[in-house]
């Protein structure tokens, strides 16, 4: 295949994105906009404290408020509902929708006020009295791992969720051997992905028919299933509206506690609730954090910069609860040695819990932070031997003829092409004339440092972490699904099976299909059934939908076309081998005007079942249920594992200028090689890179929940949390390449993630260059403007500037 | 108490109460939901509406101070049933969006930048979007929208003969 295969019609065209039509009018579905009829809204009681015990809670002004129906407490609410499922095997560290009897981090709701209106229910929530008794917390991941340290869950006995080594290959033969050794401590700080949509769910009970509906801004994968088991009822009795669009998720929008608190409620009082977070709820009690990790660091490698052996600890500070983060975690083993030949690597996975809100999947599933642990070192590596950081990646590199490679924790890397990549990069933007911009930027006064990050996008996710990391878990599958149909006039309508928060998942479904049927994509309708009448879908996390429901409606439309031809044949009676499908039509390769056209087909499928092959079921409806290419496997006891079946490639080449004055960063040059395999859409990948790029110069330099000493978030509003503007966001150059995966059906790769995965790390390569002149350096992200400021003030002090 | 709204070219009369924000009115009286909540407290500019033209948040305005000036949200600039302007067509050529939530806010930017400003630079548009926060596209593709809108619209506004 070749960057614009000339045997695609559709694919990899410049195509436009059906969606937009209805976002750009202002008529997309939010679930904000969803209207159904009585329904009452809600507003949350919260702690403000870190830790407290719940002593006492006086409902009675509420109640007496009129237009307020209920104020509901945690302890009502888990003798009715069962704990969150959280995967890990920690029944001593329950999570619920309110606190119950103790309260965890500052901002846990306590108390849910159901009213008329929002405001209504916001002004009676200021009315519930709560008697606390403030309790011990702690902050701090490494305090929380310490013997004697204030323990978040008593019951649990420590403080920890997660602590497993994985050790795969001769780490320790490979440390001796080796002549160099090098240490590195990085940390990630505590971002999320934010969206510019708070999260929100209605749900209304409809006792006669025992049906829950439930609207929402959700991207979670067995989301139905969760409901169903936290409520007690039957999975069967849930009907998510998989309509409803997601104003942005980035993988966060997981608002699991928030919809069974609304779904206890609207079948505790009989009419519909809603909740709509505010800002202030999403940003502290909605769980919606993300990693916030400590790695330590160590290489083993020789003069010239191979590396042979790593050892990283990373450390996650969960927060108060086990949302998705300690499986944020184990994602990255399939990828724990990024684009390098590492031959050997001890993991040490820890998690444990602090007086933090709950932090839930964030883009790139903890590979982000990785990567920066990953690429920081070899950028260490390569500056400790006066080496070029470049050069010591090629060194490393795993070669294009190399693959399929697998790593030493046994995920097998499908293709690659790094050193292309590489090539085409420096071809676009010469490397030397870059160095030359960044040292005549600091002749001239500047700080200025050239960042280079070159990672990898696991994509086409399976959820193999959960086996890794809990063994009680045996799920060896994460389906995909689409069903196609064809109605009696000739129209072709197909599925998909969840929400979708951006990623233009119906045009990609009838891309594929039109492209694998030779028909016009855009006369193809695609519809989101509800999840009663949905099949299995695995969500669109882990960069899977391009792999997963491309796949389903690439084989669900080959089904289709299998039988069209089949038809034919019979119909023309022609053996199958002299039958030619085209553009909807079937012919005799013999005689071409010998011809079924669509027409004729959907005639006899739907009516002239007389002329069917006598086996053959009528009507036009076919279906693909995909299972993950390469999975279906559980880990080995040693904890190797293929994790996802295709891995995409990005390379960052960035010029960073500092004012030395006053620390501002400012990013003068991006460019990016990105190969995600074929390309479906290049509007679409364009975007999620050009995305994942903001969001990962935000998570660099700029966006973080931070605590006080007092347990006090404070980063609550967008005045505190700094969001990426248009002014942040340089222009960036994406330089292409396509390297086909051979476990997809068009050699497509994830591209959901990319971007995100390398921003932080060649922004914080980039700064480090730039601070080297000052012999100063930093590995803790986000690197502050004020942070930086200070650290070069007092540098140049020290030079006696 | 009771107001006189005009949104969209029509009079409104409406009982708010008030401290009832210009946006919850617009979205919950009037059913005019293309304007977003997102922060409501004025940074990420997902409620934007044009207040006489100019681009304001519509959560930092009570419904009661919009009384005596002409209101127009994205419903008001959308041509017709199934038809888009020239500034939402060009955002959907370029793809100026992904989830579709900041995307009217931009669109409404788009209309008060270009109805002043028709030849805008890079720099102009950059700024003119700064206040409003895309978390999908990066903005470069937004950025794209603006210029090819206004290249377009420079277009329609000379004889035919003249346009590249």
């Amino acid at each position: 295949m070749s960057e614009n295969p000339d045997h695609f019609r559709f694919v990899s065209t410049d195509r436009r994105v059906r969606e937009d039509r209805r976002f750009v009018v202002g008529k997309g579905n939010f679930v904000a906009d969803i209207d159904v009829a009585n329904t009452r809204h809600v507003a949350l009681v919260t702690c403000p404290y870190p830790a407290a015990a719940i002593k006492s809670i006086d409902k009675s002004a509420a109640l007496a408020m009129p237009g307020v129906h209920y104020v509901l407490d945690g302890r009502e609410l888990a003798e009715a509902t069962l704990p969150l499922m959280t995967g890990l095997d920690t029944p001593n560290v329950p999570r619920r929708p309110l606190a119950l009897d103790v309260a965890r981090y500052a901002g846990e709701w306590v108390a849910a006020v159901v009213a008329d209106t929002r405001a209504l229910a916001e002004d009676a929530a200021e009315t519930v009295k709560v008697v606390y008794e403030k309790l011990p917390f702690v902050l701090d991941a490494e305090q929380a791992l310490q013997a004697g340290s204030v323990l978040v869950h008593e019951a649990h006995g420590s403080n920890v969720l997660l602590d497993k080594t994985f050790v795969w290959g001769a780490v320790d033969k490979d440390f001796a051997d080796s002549p160099r050794h090098l240490s590195l401590r990085v940390k990630w700080g505590r971002s999320s992905t934010v969206p510019i949509e708070t999260f929100g769910v209605v749900a209304s009970w409809d006792p006669w028919r025992e049906i829950l509906d439930v609207w929402a801004s959700i991207q979670m994968p067995r989301y139905a299933d969760q409901i169903g088991i936290a409520l007690k009822i039957p999975v069967s009795s849930v009907r998510v509206h998989y309509d409803v669009d997601v104003g942005g998720s980035y993988g966060v929008k997981r608002g699991i506690k928030h919809t069974v608190l609304v779904g206890y409620l609207t079948r505790r009082l009989g009419f519909p609730v809603r909740l709509i977070e505010d800002r202030l709820e999403n940003m502290r009690g909605g769980d919606a954090h993300g990693p916030e990790r400590l790695f330590n660091v160590d290489v083993a490698f020789d003069d010239s910069g191979v590396i042979r052996s790593m050892k990283m600890r990373a450390l996650e500070n969960v927060g108060a609860y086990a949302g998705r983060s300690p499986f944020q975690l184990g994602k990255p083993v399939g990828a724990i040695v990024g684009p390098y030949k590492i031959q050997s690597v001890q993991y040490r996975a820890m998690a444990v819990v602090t007086n933090k809100t709950t932090q839930e999947a964030v883009r790139g599933f903890g590979q982000s932070p990785t990567n920066v642990a990953i690429e920081r070192t070899i950028d260490e590596v390569a500056h400790t031997l006066g080496l070029d950081p470049i050069e010591v990646r090629r060194r490393n590199m795993i070669r294009h003829e190399e693959f399929p490679y697998t790593i030493p924790s046994g995920t097998t890397y499908d293709s690659g092409d790094y050193h292309t990549v590489i090539d085409k990069v420096l071809a676009h933007t010469s490397y030397e004339d870059l160095k030359k911009e960044r040292d005549r930027l600091r002749s001239a006064g500047k700080l200025a440092g050239i960042g280079i990050a070159a990672c990898l996008e696991p994509s086409g996710g399976n959820a193999m972490f959960e086996a890794l990391i809990n063994p009680k878990i045996t799920t060896t599958t994460f389906m995909d699904s689409c069903r196609i149909t064809v109605d009696g006039l000739g129209s072709i309508t197909a599925t998909m099976h969840t929400t979708s928060s951006g990623q233009g998942h119906e045009t990609l479904v009838s891309t594929v299909i039109g492209e694998v049927l030779q028909v016009n994509p855009d006369s193809i309708r695609v519809t989101r059934p509800d999840s009663l009448n949905s099949l299995p879908s695995g969500t669109p996390v882990g960069s899977r939908m391009a792999i997963m429901l491309g796949g389903a409606a690439f084989h669900a439309a080959n089904k289709l076309k299998t039988k069209l031809t089949a038809i034919a044949t019979h119909d023309l009676g022609i053996p199958l081998e002299r039958a030619i499908y085209a553009n909807g039509e079937v012919y005799d390769r013999n005689a071409p005007q010998d011809r079924r056209t669509w027409a004729d087909l959907v005639q006899i499928a739907h009516r002239n079942f007389h002329r069917m092959p006598s086996d053959m079921e009528p009507g036009l409806a076919v279906s693909h249920v995909m299972q993950v290419p390469t999975g279906g496997k559980l880990p080995t006891a040693d904890g190797r594992v293929q994790m996802y079946p295709c891995t995409s490639f990005e390379f960052h080449l960035i010029l960073v200028t500092i004012d030395p004055d006053l620390g501002t960063p400012e990013i003068v040059c991006y460019r990016i090689g990105h190969d995600c395999g074929t390309v479906i859409n290049p509007k679409i990948v364009r975007g999620m890179t050009m995305g994942g790029i903001a969001h990962g110069i935000g998570a660099a330099l700029y966006e973080e929940f931070a605590y006080d000493g007092e347990g006090q978030l404070m980063a609550q509003s967008f005045m505190d949390y700094l969001l990426p503007s248009s002014h942040e966001v340089p222009p960036v150059e994406i330089i292409h390449h396509v390297t086909p995966s051979p476990n997809t059906v068009l050699g497509q790769k994830g591209s959901g993630e990319s971007g995100y995965l390398g921003a932080p790390a060649a922004v914080a390569n980039a700064i480090n260059d730039a601070l080297r002149p000052l012999g100063i350096s930093t590995n803790t992200l986000p690197i502050k403007v004020s942070v930086l400021g200070d650290m070069i003030a007092a540098a140049r002090a020290n030079k006696g500037h | 108490m009771r107001i006189e709204l005009n949104v969209n070219g029509a009079v409104h009369e409406l009982e708010v109460e008030p401290r009832t924000t210009l946006l919850d009115c617009l979205r919950d009286q009037l059913a005019l939901t293309g304007a977003h909540a997102g922060c409501e407290h004025g940074v990420c500019g997902a409620c934007t509406v044009l207040f006489d033209g100019v681009a304001v948040r519509a959560c930092l305005m009570f419904a009661v101070q919009a009384q005596g000036t002409p209101i127009t949200t994205i419903e008001g600039v959308t041509p017709g049933p199934g038809e888009l302007s020239p500034i939402q067509d060009a955002f959907c050529e370029t793809h100026g969006m992904q989830c579709g939530y900041c995307t009217p806010a931009m669109i409404l930017v788009a209309h008060a930048l270009l109805a002043n400003n028709p030849d805008p630079t890079r720099e102009d548009i950059v700024e003119a979007i700064s206040g409003n926060i895309c978390r999908c596209t990066g903005y470069a593709q937004i950025v794209e929208a603006f210029a090819l809108a206004a290249e377009r619209l420079r277009g329609a506004n000379r004889p035919s003969e003249l346009r590249k």
